[in-house]
């Protein structure tokens, strides 16, 4: 599943495909690729949940984090989470007809392309999005709740982006030579690099489990460690491309651009802390 | 990941938990840590407890679920640690269990399970600290013996112990072969003459470690684990197994001190301070998700049947950090009380800084973790 989920998005969304939707975002053409979107329907991501007696494919969690995993390292954009929630309850959505996005917090991502709006939209107001791959909307204060499988599957895109930043530093550190040796030979690139798998590692070890036990408290903390390892291995994926990496060029920048959206969305690092805190 | 235990495994946990309810209120009063014969008498008497109940061989006889399991369940009842033991348990005995011939198994094992028998280690040495493998105790054959001289340092328990686990030279460091070959790994008897041992005091106060001296000692060459000039090679052995599941115990341990923290910093106070509150709820988030960490490590060795891997060392990597934000967090709580050495806390504060230099500093950690399983290149 994992690995048909990967084969789909190197061929469909791939580096190339990637650039292009930067392209034409830039353009401000910013749509979704429905064709894209209805095939990934087709591949079960949306249906992925639901019971075979309702259409659906009939895994869990377990299995969820891990294609939410392939989308986040690919950048793959779109509002995945909240379509793939309203699978079966909302028509077209567990096949990939209908995008669906919902109100979390006070943001709104692809509201203008959403066919299906979860929660109250009214009075949003249009911001130029630090990410040139997810439209966002701002709305009032109202804070709808955000399920623990919304959570938990936030949690895993992050995991992938910073999968993802951890093995582009590598590779990047492993060809790019300065003072005659590849920039990874020296310690303080290497040390960079090993942190960045330790985070990863980390969050890794977090949402896997939390998808598991199904417990919200769990979901909460795997999304506190994914969003602090996507966050930082973008920054230190960003240190490590050195004067490449503040370019428009490199995909550096748009791993972190989605990492501080998706961090915004959900709980924040302060309600998570908290939240444990109370449970100590 | 599988989270989840067989039958046999929790009847293994739930006769282990009955087990600890029944015998630990009988157990004589701790010693004075500062009284070293004494703590072997207790450890020992510990493992031999554990032995009479059929747990002695636990720590290498067991799966490694069963391992998690009963370091998990003695930490929770508050058991007594390995002490004394550690290193005849989780080093020297897996390295003889993993390494040595069946004569030499039935030699060193077995008086270790009953208690009987304690190990101290002799690898560090002086201008060998990280740099392990440029260690220069000698070892010249002499007949069915080897004459050692050289110096060592961190010795642990080496006042009490009967056996040290000794890395010595059995091949000069020469410019034509890698410096890790010509180690070899031997067991050496602690009364054998020639051996004086110096207590070493740490910044904590304590003297668990040791500097031991070799003066033309004798061991046999029946004591070799392992071929002459592949002791590096049985050391990797030993030191995965300290990395991978030798802090089980501990990360139980940090999470309920997290309890404690909160409990305390609730009574003084503290707990109103928003910076503190969400730090100890983070060390929260991120000590559940080493644990889980922990159970993976140890499932995955469970699968591939062998010994603890490489992601021991991003574990440790991060524990040993974590461990210092805790005690850093504890400092906090506790106000102008952390100043006060009679405080426990104030104590595990100074121990923890070890964390982070023992069995390889983070730095070796870091430059291990990116060229072993990142693949990124040597280099200087």
């Amino acid at each position: 599943m994992k690995d048909g989920f990967r084969a789909l998005l190197a061929g469909r969304f791939g580096r190339e495909a990637l650039r292009a939707a930067v392209g034409s975002a830039e353009e401000k053409e910013r749509s979704l690729d429905r064709r894209l979107w209805r095939e990934l329907g087709d591949a079960g991501f949306f249906a992925l949940r639901l019971p075979e007696a309702d259409g659906g494919v009939g895994l869990g969690l377990p299995e969820a984090v891990l294609v939410f995993e392939e989308a986040g390292s690919a950048l793959l954009p779109g509002p995945l989470v909240a379509t793939h929630l309203a699978a079966g309850e909302v028509k077209g959505a567990a096949t990939g007809e209908t995008v669906v996005t919902d109100v979390d917090g006070q943001l709104v991502e692809w509201l203008a392309e959403a066919d299906h709006v979860r929660g109250d939209a009214s009075g949003a107001r249009a911001i130029r999005s630090v990410d040139p791959l997810t439209p966002l909307h701002r709305v009032g204060s109202a804070q709808t709740g955000i399920s623990d499988a919304a959570v938990l599957l936030t949690a895993a895109l992050q995991l992938g982006s910073a999968g993802r930043t951890t093995a582009m530093a590598v590779k990047y550190a492993g060809e790019r030579e300065q003072f005659g040796q590849p920039i990874g030979a020296f310690q303080a690139v290497k040390h960079l690099c090993a942190q960045m798998l330790v985070r990863t590692e980390l969050a890794r070890a977090a949402v896997y489990a939390a998808s598991v036990t199904g417990e919200g408290l769990d979901a909460a903390g795997a999304k506190l460690l994914a969003d602090d390892a996507a966050v930082r291995n973008a920054r230190d994926c960003l240190q490590v491309y050195g004067g490449m990496g503040f370019t428009w060029e490199a995909d550096v920048h748009l791993h972190l651009k989605r990492a501080w959206v998706r961090s915004a969305q959900g709980p924040t690092a302060a309600q998570v802390e908290e939240r444990y805190a109370a449970a100590l | 990941m599988d989270l989840t235990y067989t039958e046999e495994e929790e009847a293994f946990r739930i006769g282990l938990r009955e087990w600890l309810a029944r015998t630990l209120p009988m157990l004589p009063p701790k010693p004075d840590p500062l009284d070293w014969p004494a703590r072997r008498t207790y450890d020992l008497g510990w493992q031999r407890r554990l032995y009479d109940a059929g747990y002695g061989e636990v720590h290498w006889g067991a799966t490694p679920t069963q391992h998690l399991i009963f370091l998990e369940e003695t930490e929770e009842a508050g058991a007594p640690y390995v002490g004394a033991n550690f290193v005849g348990l989780l080093h020297a005995g897996p390295t003889i269990a993993a390494e040595g011939t069946d004569e030499q198994r039935a030699r060193w094992l077995e008086p270790v399970v009953r208690g009987e028998e304690a190990w101290c280690q002799g690898f560090s040495e002086p201008d060998a600290g990280s740099d392990l493998a440029s260690l220069r105790t000698k070892a010249v054959r002499d007949g069915d013996h080897y004459v050692v001289t050289g110096s060592k340092i961190w010795t642990s328990h080496a006042e009490v112990a009967d056996w040290c686990e000794l890395l010595v030279r059995t091949e000069p460091i020469s410019p034509a072969a890698p410096k890790h070959r010509g180690i070899s790994w031997l067991a050496m008897p602690m009364d054998a003459p020639g051996i004086t041992v110096r207590p070493l005091r740490t910044l904590a106060g304590s003297a668990e470690f040791a500097e031991m001296f070799l003066d033309e000692v004798r061991i046999p060459v029946a004591n070799r684990v392992g071929e002459e000039n592949d002791g590096w090679r049985v050391t990797m052995v030993t030191l995965s197994y300290e990395r991978g599941t030798a802090f089980v115990g501990e990360v139980v341990a940090c999470r309920r001190t997290l309890g404690l923290l909160a409990a305390a910093a609730r009574e003084n106070g503290r707990w109103d301070d928003p910076v503190l509150r969400r730090t100890l709820g983070r060390l929260s988030a991120e000590f559940g998700a080493l644990w889980r960490l922990t159970q993976w490590n140890v499932s995955e060795a469970q699968r591939t049947g062998g010994v603890p891997g490489t992601g021991g060392s991003v574990f440790k990597l991060r524990y040993s950090h974590a461990r210092q934000e805790l005690y850093e967090a504890a400092a906090e709580v506790l106000g102008p009380d952390s100043l006060d050495l009679a405080q426990e806390w104030t104590a595990d504060r100074l121990s923890s800084l070890s964390y982070t230099i023992a069995a390889g500093t983070s730095q070796i950690q870091q430059n291990i973790v990116a060229e072993r399983i990142l693949g990124l290149p040597k280099g200087r």
